[in-house]
């Protein structure tokens, strides 16, 4: 379709994968059956070794890149994905589900439990990546496919990236580990708390029951969503986009209409959109699931002797003005990449859009990315099509 | 014709764990890569250097030397080398302290400012100078520590620094002739080889 220009994906469709086989839950429970919802981009080369693994973040869908018909916006890693990309599509398979206890499809809280016959709400089992990495496991399983040429992901997603790594190291050839961490730090895990509290406040929100009441707890979620915001982005990039600006009234005398900056509207905009696309127990799930993650918990807590499970090659990448996983996280990753002999780049890439810059256009980021996934693929032997 | 990496390559044993300090676009590693198959990692700060570093397959870690090495553990590393970048550090005397921390032993190459022609510009020319090994005007240049292969040998000597090995390199076929009796007078390039 001429709509879209040569680098991108084009209109995309969304692919359902049921599955049938139980799969049992770190916390124990076993899901009988789940489904997953993904879309995948690019073509599977004969030997299948051509495949990248996209883990999404906490509001992350399936829909990674192209268009759905009618969307006013293309995929969350658009600039990133397609014909030339960074993760080009004429040499990779991308594949991009949307993962377990999300909202945009698979199995999760907004579903049917197939005991109740309700939706699972607040019942939803309680989740840990690991449990995202064995389902996706599954899905590669469905295309036949025996190692990932890479599994890439940003924030949670690079978290997934490295907990593939120490799992199932013959799994997979490289790990890109996008402006992640270990685990969280009690900062982290604060702000998550506050924006579960501000959802649980919201007398909407119904012990979490509020599908069957036909209720939508809009109010906390767009405030949990609001903090979310200021945290993803930076100072430097709040003040050049939005600066003391006013959205409406002024400061003359005798002028009493109501005043509203800038900054005041764009947030109260983001929650509601937001609260329109997400949700609430969705995103109660995924922070705890945040909350959870500790690389190295069942290695004595010592990273080094986590990684030397890994036999696959590391990309970290990290961003200057990112202050929810600032480069430090990074670079503890990469020191301790570099403690276990593993094979690791690491790039600390200049931008002042905040946690955010990892979705974002960054000529220097595109580079590297592209400049180590092209290896990749001349390693492979794989060609442009 | 003897180069930095030959003698290099000769002091590094085979399947060892290297960081190479400043590893510029990374020739060196992918040399001894080739020729003793060492696990060996870059530090770097320069974008481009990087981009070409990570375009080779090899293990670049973008770090800014003068901000330290504290992120590395004692006795991490087999050898720790550092080409051409001593006299760009701001505390060099620190560097080396802290790659013969990080290593169990270190090679370091650098140009020396005492070699005759160097000594020609500025005695009878009155001008600082602008050589292949030390290509900048002085207005620019990265090099912010000059220093002669007898600075250096009494910096070892004063900081118990012992030195394993020093190989001389210099173009010239009168320098490499005249280098063994005055090293400090026809070597145009130091390597030496370190350890505590």
């Amino acid at each position: 379709m001429s709509a879209y220009d040569e680098h991108s994906v084009g209109l995309v469709d969304t692919d359902v994968l049921h599955i049938d086989k139980p799969i049992k839950l770190a916390c124990g429970i076993v899901l009988a059956e789940h489904h997953l919802y993904f879309e995948t981009y690019g073509r599977l080369n004969s030997e299948r070794s051509n495949a990248i693994l996209i883990c999404h973040a906490l509001s992350g869908s399936h829909h990674a890149a192209g268009w759905h018909a009618g969307d006013r916006k293309p995929g969350w890693w658009d600039h990133y994905i397609g014909p030339g990309k960074a993760m080009d599509t004429e040499r990779f398979f991308i594949v991009s589900p949307n993962n377990i206890g999300s909202c945009f499809g698979s199995t999760g809280p907004m579903t049917i439990n197939p005991e109740t016959e309700k939706p699972w709400g607040p019942d939803f089992p309680p989740l840990r990546a690991r449990d995202w990495m064995e389902s996706q496991k599954m899905l590669m399983s469905h295309f036949a496919i025996d190692c990932w040429a890479a599994v890439v992901g940003g924030s949670l997603g690079g978290m997934q990236a490295m907990r593939w790594s120490l799992e199932y190291p013959e799994k997979l050839l490289n790990s890109i580990v996008i402006a992640s961490a270990m685990k969280l730090s009690a900062q982290n895990i604060a702000f998550n708390e506050i924006a579960r509290r501000a959802i649980k406040s919201d007398p909407d929100y119904l012990s979490g029951r509020y599908l069957e009441e036909h209720s939508v707890p809009r109010r906390g979620l767009a405030l949990a969503r609001m903090i979310g915001h200021v945290t993803y982005l930076s100072d430097v990039a709040m003040a050049e986009k939005f600066g003391r600006e006013l959205h409406s009234g002024n400061f003359l005398v005798g002028k009493t209409d109501p005043i509203e900056f800038q900054i005041e509207s764009y947030l109260n905009y983001q929650g509601d959109k937001f609260a329109d696309d997400f949700d609430a127990n969705t995103y109660i799930l995924i922070t705890k699931m945040l909350d959870y993650f500790d690389l190295s918990r069942e290695y004595c807590h010592d990273p080094v002797e986590a990684f030397k499970h890994a036999s696959c090659n590391f990309l970290v990448i990290s961003f200057t003005s990112d202050w929810r996983f600032p480069a430090q996280r990074s670079r503890e990753i990469t020191d301790a990449l570099i403690g276990a002999g593993k094979n690791v780049s690491y790039a600390e890439i200049q931008s002042d859009q905040g946690h955010d810059a990892f979705l974002l256009p960054n000529q220097r980021y595109e580079k590297i990315l592209g400049g180590y996934l092209s290896r990749v693929a001349d390693r492979l032997g794989v060609v442009d099509e | 014709m003897t180069t930095d990496f030959t003698v290099i390559n000769d002091w590094i044993d085979r399947d060892i764990r290297v960081l190479d300090l400043g590893c510029g676009d990374g020739s060196l590693l992918a040399h001894l890569i080739k020729t003793r198959n060492i696990c060996g990692y870059g530090l770097e700060i320069d974008p481009g250097s990087i981009q070409v570093c990570i375009g080779k397959g090899l293990n670049v870690i973008e770090q800014d030397l003068n901000s330290g090495l504290h992120n590395f553990a004692d006795n991490s590393f087999d050898s720790v080398i550092m080409t051409q970048a001593l006299q760009v550090m701001r505390y060099p005397h620190l560097v080396l302290d802290e790659m013969l921390r990080i290593g169990q032993q270190c090679i370091v190459t650098f140009p020396n400012f005492g070699h005759w022609r160097t000594r020609t510009d500025l005695g009878f020319r009155g001008r600082m100078p602008v050589t292949q090994q030390l290509a900048y005007e002085w207005y620019d240049t990265p090099n912010i520590h000059f220093f002669t292969y007898t600075d250096f040998e009494a910096l070892c000597y004063q900081r118990n620094i012992r030195i394993l090995q020093r190989h001389c390199i210099s173009q010239g076929i009168l320098d490499r002739c005249l280098q063994k009796i005055w090293p400090n007078l026809f070597t145009e390039t130091a390597v030496y080889h370190l350890s505590r």
